[in-house]
């Protein structure tokens, strides 16, 4: 199968609430911004992807709009996943694999501010028996993080200190949201949400747009000299009938690690798409990470844009193996209520 | 490219309401028949794609969660398309990418709408913010580009009406169409309303609730089956604004439709095609479309149309299966463009079969008819 390595990363600033913003001002600036930072346009891209959700923006087709921010003149070649990017990612790979395209465009976009994120959420699950009752995003989050808990799989000062870690990863972070650390004593005072998640425990509303740039062995050269090889992609899903997973586990994580062959490889470096901070020992554990660097970014608590986060965890994955001493990292996507969706992706430096 | 091909295909029927049937049901019905008509268990398949228009449609965000058991994906990679109108079609490439790319020997996709459970020209109507609200719908939408092809070629008025009869006496011959309407003339459709000049209420696509699943396969599986190949398969798109854009014969689908023949290796597609699924949710695009698929010269789709060449037992037979002005679960619309293709060339079709279909088109197309997505398929591999 074709090599693909991701040539470039880009990110808008994450923004609390990008006010009058559409979706071409949103997409057209982090655009350019991977062009001119490989000195290209669109018409080196073969394939375009873009990864959005409609629900965000209150109307059907966002990604239709947003579409205006790219050069279509002449026709592209352009699909879309109502889904984080990542899956945008998965998806071009697989036209770079099958000799479709050599070059691929990929970029993300969310506004959760206009709306109301919980209730939105809520619309994830079965529309006839469990979306009427409106749960809402961090009921089901603090569900699954009471069995981690009640189970000993986490424990609660394992969660404090995932929110102090990542902020205090976030004050690096250029474009984080959140650039404060907080104390023990601050996190402990906090109000609590949902029982055991308080405020602080859950990502923030946030704005913004990524994009990333990936290329065929043939192309990659050409755009970068220091290229990050895609080594392995899975992804896989569980139901979504909550009262029949294991949320002690995670099932699919378990075997997309096991089809990457990952299951005993030491990672140098990791980003994982942990919205709530009792995720992050979680999967810690889970993907043999207890002493990697993990969200050096800050991670989703620091700026979680809807349908780029994901994406922004290889894409941060990406900036650290390119621009430090780490050969090799993973990233971890994720969608649906309690980590029903999971991606992975493996990826390294000069192989 | 890793040679791949249809091997099965499953729809339900479409109606206005499926009441009987919850949004999973529909969908799980769909893929059931695709399995028993591909004859492979679920242990083969690899993937689920899944595809279907706005969410608003039925009011359940990223569907592909809650269906995740109805579709057999637990436990496998799913992916979610969303295309506007040519999704159905995109999907299906989408799909047949899993298994050409080499990663995948057997996928299974499904599209679906199940437009009973909202109202499509709400959900296609939004009030955007800092922006005038256009409650039109895509009928109010597309009137417009038809009025100009009208203005461009002086074609006789009762081309469209030609079409939606031509297209309604097909659906007859089809059990699973939405609208089956004995003894449809001229004169029936021509004394419809008038809902957006010059489309009157019978020149236009239903609203339907329904679902279409594929199996696609590589080599490996099904070299001794009955099998529609794909030669060719690719998708465009153009921005809604983008400068200099023809919406009358759109830029990306002559594009698309060159890509999909030389990839085939079709010089010549109104000799070489047998017949064709394209997408016409209101009588004029047949004619459009004719011209912008380069069966024929620019100005000349209508004279097709009027000749009766795109019937059932006309030179090119064009939506042989009553097409999306007799059924549309919008989602999967383009899906059964795609798969009604398939079943013509597997010799599957039925009543509503092209005697000795060989190769056929599968097409799709959607927003502000902007997006394309095409397919050719054969009967034989090589």
């Amino acid at each position: 199968m074709k090599k693909i390595a991701i040539v470039g990363y880009a990110q808008n600033k994450i923004l609390a609430s990008a006010g009058a913003l559409n979706e071409v001002e949103l997409i057209m600036p982090v655009v350019h911004k991977i062009f001119n930072s490989l000195g290209i346009s669109q018409n080196e891209i073969d394939f375009t992807c873009s990864g959005s959700c409609d629900y965000l923006q209150g109307a059907a087709f966002a990604f239709v709009e947003g579409l205006s921010a790219i050069q279509t003149n002449p026709p592209i070649k352009e699909s879309h996943v109502e889904m984080d990017a990542a899956w945008a990612l998965y998806e071009s790979m697989l036209k770079i694999q099958m000799g479709d395209a050599d070059t691929a465009l990929i970029y993300g976009f969310g506004k959760s501010s206009p709306g109301d994120l919980d209730s939105i959420i809520s619309l994830q699950m079965d529309p006839y028996y469990i979306s009427p009752l409106w749960p809402d995003r961090i009921s089901l989050a603090a569900l699954q993080a009471q069995v981690l808990l009640s189970n000993n799989i986490i424990n609660e000062d394992e969660i404090m200190q995932a929110v102090i870690e990542s902020r205090n990863n976030g004050l690096n972070n250029l474009n984080a949201l959140i650039q404060t650390s907080i104390t023990e004593d601050e996190y402990q005072k906090d109000l609590v949400l949902s029982s055991p998640l308080r405020v602080l425990d859950c990502p923030p509303i946030s704005d913004g747009a990524s994009a990333m740039i990936i290329a065929s062995e043939d192309k990659a050269f050409n755009f970068s000299s220091n290229p990050i090889w895609i080594k392995g992609i899975d992804h896989r899903i569980e139901t979504s009938n909550l009262g029949a997973r294991n949320l002690s586990s995670s099932p699919s994580i378990k075997s997309a690690m096991k089809s990457l062959d990952i299951e005993n490889t030491t990672f140098d470096i990791a980003e994982i798409h942990t919205q709530f901070s009792h995720e992050y020992p979680f999967l810690r554990k889970l993907l043999n990470l207890e002493n990697v660097p993990i969200n050096l970014s800050g991670g989703p608590l620091v700026g979680n844009v809807m349908m780029a986060a994901g994406l922004d965890a290889i894409g941060k994955v990406y900036e650290q193996l390119s621009t430090n001493s780490y050969k090799r990292g993973l990233a971890h996507a994720t969608s649906g209520p309690c980590l029903q969706h999971n991606m992975l992706v493996s990826l390294e430096k000069n192989s | 490219m890793i040679p791949a091909a249809v091997i099965g295909v499953g729809q339900t029927n479409y109606k206005s309401k499926r009441r009987d049937v919850s949004i999973a049901g529909l969908v799980r019905e769909a893929i059931d028949k695709a399995l028993l008509a591909s004859d492979v268990e679920w242990d083969a398949i690899g993937a689920v794609i899944l595809g279907k228009a706005p969410d608003m449609f039925e009011g359940v965000m990223m569907p592909e969660l809650y269906l995740a058991d109805a579709i057999g994906a637990v436990g496998k990679p799913v992916l979610r398309v969303h295309t506007a109108g040519s999704v159905g079609g995109s999907t299906a490439i989408i799909a047949a990418s899993h298994v050409c790319s080499g990663k995948f020997d057997t996928v299974l996709t499904v599209t679906f709408e199940k437009q009973s459970e909202s109202n499509a020209t709400w959900a296609l109507s939004p009030r955007y913010p800092y922006s005038p609200h256009i409650n039109a719908g895509a009928g109010g939408y597309f009137a417009p580009f038809i009025r100009e092809y009208i203005r461009r070629h002086n074609p006789p008025e009762n081309i469209g009406w030609k079409v939606a009869v031509k297209d309604r006496i097909n659906a007859l011959k089809n059990p699973l169409a939405h609208l089956q309407i004995p003894g449809i003339d001229e004169k029936m459709v021509s004394d419809s309303p008038m809902l957006w000049e010059p489309l009157r209420y019978l020149e236009s696509c239903p609203s339907s609730d329904g679902a279409c699943a594929m199996v696609i396969a590589n080599k490996n599986l099904s070299n001794s089956r009955n099998a529609a190949w794909i030669k060719g398969m690719a998708v465009r798109s153009e921005g809604t604004l983008s400068a200099g854009r023809d919406e009358v014969n759109p830029q990306g689908g002559i594009d698309c439709a060159k890509d999909i023949y030389n990839q085939a290796g079709i010089t010549n597609p109104r000799n070489e095609i047998d017949c064709a699924e394209i997408y016409v949710p209101f009588s004029w695009y047949e004619p459009m479309w004719l011209e912008n698929l380069g069966f024929t010269d620019i100005g000349e789709g209508w004279k097709l149309t009027n000749e009766g060449l795109t019937e059932l037992e006309g030179d090119l037979p064009i939506n042989m299966s009553g097409g999306v002005l007799s059924s549309n679960p919008i989602g999967a619309s383009g899906m059964i463009r795609f798969g009604e293709a398939a079943l013509q060339v597997m010799g599957l079709a039925e009543d509503h079969q092209v005697k000795n279909a060989k190769v056929a088109m599968g097409h799709a197309y959607g927003g502000a008819a902007q997006f394309f997505s095409m397919w050719i398929v054969s009967s034989t591999k090589d």
